[in-house]
Formats: structure tokens, sequence, C-alpha cells
């Protein structure tokens, strides 16, 4: 697995929950994240979802996706055209529906990073590497566990499954 | 050979479902014992499992659906998702339950098919109440839902456990979700992300079965993983009636590595509050009192089970046995078994003929999803476990969290009210 990527940075505050992503009640009409984008963070910025580029990266501080297990979270996100999220820290299930849906979660210091400054980011098995283009500075950011590296590597956990793993007729 | 490092519960129940010797940290492939999906994460997961090339259930005995959020569907969208979950259920012989039945993790709980040392995962982030009955149950999304319907499995970072210590005589009038929430707001709103709280120390005898669901669903409100009480009497007479089964009762090692220690001195608690929009934003009762309240909400799976009822009745009867003019009162059961126990002991009738609207069971008003949704402007009090904006469906109502007694005190008075005064 590596993923490389740049884009502008969307910085968002602390405990950013799953319900502010996408509110419950429009789950109610619809699954389609394509239809769902329109309304991504629409409690917290009504502006927010009009104004994503695809590329944009989400840079948000910590807890981000805490609340509601909810994966169609991530999926919204995705469907916005949001390349990766960077945050000092994620919720454990955002983290996991994240990772299974090949949106790559990043945890690093994000607070030194300003609305619209350009991000660039590299991910591999062995390690994490962000960079603050607009201030010209590397950021350390926290390797991801073996069997995350391996998710994504697949593609995201449909992928992983369709290989085989886990499969007890194989075992 | 050196002897075995001691281990947590969280480590102990990890190690015997993944057949290695897990520690903190580690990251483990688990057999589980049950897997929960609901009618709002179900429908993508459906969608995943087609995706994953998916034939049969790992084990149709062992994947439970239950139509809560929706409950009864107030769209044809939402009747539709039903209908998928139905057909799913039939097709390959999944336990469903309909709406009506109730909130997932309640139900099984209720029917005795989670026991002591098991494994359960469910695709709602409230599957930590489980916890109380000494089980590892932890939420997921829709994905690990579908490849653990297929393959029986989830992997799971072993986590780091926080010892959370009772101790001090309970004061009167002290609400479980009164030290729930001081619980939370001490640990804040990631205070145990990735990690279990293992709950216990002399102060958890003074707490029902009942009571300690409240603390293992409100964990997850500062990320907690799990949050798992140990096996003692009041989970025995919780499962006697419900099965035969004892399950595999788990206790720590002595000697067992904590992340850290938190002792909660319950002598020292009085009645909480959390105010919009966080529930880890929390503040004795005294700070708000007087705040008028246009809708109280009973019900969910932190206030919505039989005891909760009788206590927020004992309260309203206690306080002229009347529901203020200005206040909607909403009653949501958290389950069929926890409404038709309200119906035969009258509780219902009673709240009724004051005024309360009693709605289907399942989650209710909790998150917009059914049920009442508060006007523009609104100040709600509710015993449910999440207040941030626009949870209830709409983002200018201000809502406030507390114990049964508290909103029942506040539904009489039409004003955030201190049980403690009442009667």
């Amino acid at each position: 697995m590596a993923i490389e990527l740049e884009g502008r940075a969307r910085v968002l505050g602390d405990d950013i929950n799953t319900d502010y992503i996408i509110a419950s009640t429009r789950k109610r009409d619809t699954l389609d994240e394509h239809v769902l984008k329109r309304y991504l963070l629409e409690t917290i910025d009504p502006t927010f979802a009009a104004s994503v580029k695809p590329g944009d990266i989400i840079v948000a501080g910590s807890n981000f996706g805490c609340g509601s297990a909810m994966e169609i979270a991530v999926t919204v996100i995705q469907a916005a055209g949001i390349s990766a999220v960077l945050a000092r820290s994620f919720s454990r299930t955002f983290f996991r529906n994240a990772v299974n849906n090949g949106l790559v979660p990043l945890e690093c210091e994000t607070s030194g990073i300003v609305e619209g400054a350009t991000v660039w980011v590299r991910a591999s098995e062995s390690d994490v590497v962000v960079e603050d283009k607009s201030r010209g500075l590397a950021i350390s950011a926290r390797p991801l566990p073996e069997m995350v590296g391996e998710i994504l590597k697949a593609g995201g956990l449909v992928e992983y499954i369709r290989l085989g793993h886990w499969d007890r007729s194989r075992v | 050979m050196t002897a075995a490092r001691p281990k947590t519960i969280s480590e102990k129940i990890l190690s015997t479902k993944s057949g290695t010797d897990a520690y903190a940290s580690d990251i483990v492939v688990c057999d589980v014992d049950l897997v929960i999906g609901t009618d709002a994460s179900s429908p993508m997961a459906l969608a995943y499992f087609d995706k994953m090339g998916g034939q049969r259930l790992f084990d149709p005995e062992r994947v439970v659906f239950a139509l809560d959020h929706y409950s009864p569907p107030s769209t044809p969208k939402t009747a539709a998702f039903h209908d998928r979950v139905r057909a799913f259920a039939r097709q390959t012989g999944a336990r469903l339950h309909e709406v009506g039945e109730g909130i997932s993790h309640q139900i099984v709980a209720e029917q005795g098919r989670v026991l002591p040392g098991d494994l359960v995962i469910g695709a709602d982030s409230h599957t930590v109440t489980c916890g109380a009955l000494n089980v590892f149950a932890t939420g997921v999304g829709s994905s690990d839902l579908a490849a653990a319907m297929i393959t029986g499995r989830v992997w799971l970072r072993v986590p780091e456990t926080i010892a959370v210590t009772l101790v001090g005589d309970r004061p009167r009038g002290l609400a479980a979700k009164d030290a729930a929430l001081a619980l939370i707001a001490e640990l804040g709103a990631e205070g145990a992300n990735y990690q279990t709280l293992e709950i216990g120390g002399p102060g958890i005898a003074q707490f029902t079965l009942e009571e300690r669901f409240v603390f293992s669903n409100l964990a997850v409100e500062s990320g907690a993983k799990a949050a798992i009480f140990p096996a003692d009497e009041a989970v025995a007479s919780y499962l006697a009636g419900r099965t035969t089964n004892v399950g595999t009762p788990v206790g720590a090692d002595d000697g067992a590595t904590y992340a850290r220690a938190l002792t909660i001195d319950l002598s020292t608690l009085t009645p909480r509050v959390a105010i919009p929009h966080s529930p880890n934003d929390v503040v004795t009762i005294g700070r708000i009192v007087g705040t008028p309240v246009q809708m109280v909400f009973l019900g969910t799976c932190t206030g919505g089970r039989v005891p909760d009822f009788h206590e927020a009745l004992d309260v309203l009867e206690r306080a002229g046995g009347r529901v203020a003019p200005s206040v909607q009162l909403v009653v949501t059961p958290a389950s069929r078994e926890v409404y038709l126990r309200l119906i035969e002991d009258g509780t219902l009738g009673k709240l009724a003929a004051m005024g309360a609207i009693v709605t289907t069971p399942g989650c209710g008003a909790c998150c917009g999803t059914s049920g009442a949704i508060p006007g523009d402007g609104m100040t709600v009090l509710s015993t449910a476990n999440r207040n941030f904006k626009a949870r209830m469906g709409n983002a200018s109502a201000s809502i406030y969290l507390a114990s049964p007694a508290a909103c029942a005190a506040s539904a009489a008075t039409g004003r955030i009210t201190d049980p403690r005064t009442i009667g």
C-alpha cells in the first residue's frame, strides 16, 4: 500500500460527531451518499457542502467521528470527493469505518494547519508522512497498524474479505 | 517457562476468542458470539454483504436484526429498509426482531442471548450497554457487521483498560444516570477512546443490573470500546429465568496492567444534567434549575427500562399527579417486554392519564428517526444519552440529559427541577 495525495485543508474543530457529519434524519430519505453529500456537516456549517472541491482534505481536531457508529458518515465524506481525513485523534468506530472503505485516516498534530493550506500526505505500511506545504513544515504522523495497512492495501474490507481472509473453509 | 502475565477482563476475553495470548495493543482476529444489526445500519451492511460475495451466514443462530430506529417507519423509504432486512432474514435464517419489539441490545439482554465472557459486536454504538453482563460488547459499522455475518470474525485491537472503582455510600435520590454522567464528564469526550472501562469496587453492589446498563451505555460517550462489570450476583439474578446458561464469567487477574485508575466516591455526588450540545458537558442540577422545558422524553437504551418509568411515575405522583400544561411528555419503552410490564402494573395507564404520549417501543425520539420531533427553539429534557445539536431532528432545539426522576420532576413543573425537592 502506498497512498500519496495533495489537497486543500478544510479545517474543523474537536469532537465532530457523526450526527454532525450527516444528520440521522437525512438518512430516513436515502442512503445514497451522492445525494446525502449535499448535507455534509450542515448542522455546524450550512455552507460547507457547497464549498467542497474534489481532493479536499479534512483537517480536524481531536475525537473526529465520535458518537454513532454509522458508516454513512464515511461514505458521504468520500462521495463529496474528500481524499483523506487528518485529525489529532479519531473515534474508534469512525477510524474502522474509514479504513474499511479505503478512506485514509491519519493521526497527526493538526493544530497549526490553517483553512485552505496545501497539505501533502504519503502513507505506506512502513510510515506516514504529512507535510503542510503552506508552512513548509513536515508533521510526524502516527504509523498505521499492520492490519489496517493490509485492509487499505486490499482496497478496503470488501476486497479484503473477497480475498478469502478469515474464511473458515480455507483455514 | 515464566508465568503468564496477569490480564485484564478484555485481555482474557479477546485471548480466548482469538486463540492467542493477547495483551493490550495487540491486534487479534476474534470469533464473535453474537452479531447484531439494526434497521439503521443493516441496509448498508446487506449491500456490503453482497459486495463481499456473501452467500450465507456463518451461523444464523448468532446473527440478530432489530427494527428499532424507524419504529414504526414514518416514510416509504424507511419502510423499504425494513422490507429489505426482513427478506434477508427470511432467506438466511437470521433472527429478526420486528418493529415494536424494542432496541437491539436491550432485546438480546432480556432474552438471555448475551452471557458473561461473550464477545458481541453490534452495528450500533450503544452495543456497549451489554457490558453490564460481563460481556465484551462493542459497536462497529456496517462493513464490519457484514464481514462478521459471513465469517463470524472481527479484527480488534486489544484495548488498554481504565479501572473505574465505585466507592462510598450512594446518597438517597442519586440516580445511576447522575453517577454515570459524572463519570463521563470526568473522563471527557474521548477520555476512554480505544479503551475499556472495567467498572468495579464496593460501590457497584448498590446498583441493580438495570442501573449498571446505564453506566455501560454512557461509557461510549467517552469513546469507550467496552464497559465491563464483574459477573456477580446481580448478573446471575438478571439471567435467571431468561436463560439456563450461565456463560463463562471473567474477572481480571491480580496484578493486571491498567492504563489508569479512577475512583468515584458516590457519597459526594448529587443529581447531574448534561447541557447542550455534549453529553460530557455536565453540571450539577442546581446550576440550571428553573430553566423552562417544553418537551420531556422518557425512554431510550439509557432510560427506557421498567424501573426508570416506575421512578418517573413515583415522582410525578408526588408532584401532584399531573404534567405541566406547557410540557409535552413523551414516553417510549425500550422494548416490548418493558411495555407489557408497564401495562400490566398500570404504570402506562397512569402516565397516559396525566397526559403522556406513549409511543412504540424502540429508539423513539432519541435521534430524530421516529417519534416526536421538538419544535423550533424548544428546550427538551431527556433520559437519553446524546444531546448533539439537531440530534432529535431540529437544530434549533436545546437538549438536556438527566435521570428519569429529574425528567419527571421537570415535566410536573415545566422547569428543570431537582427531584429531591419533590414531596
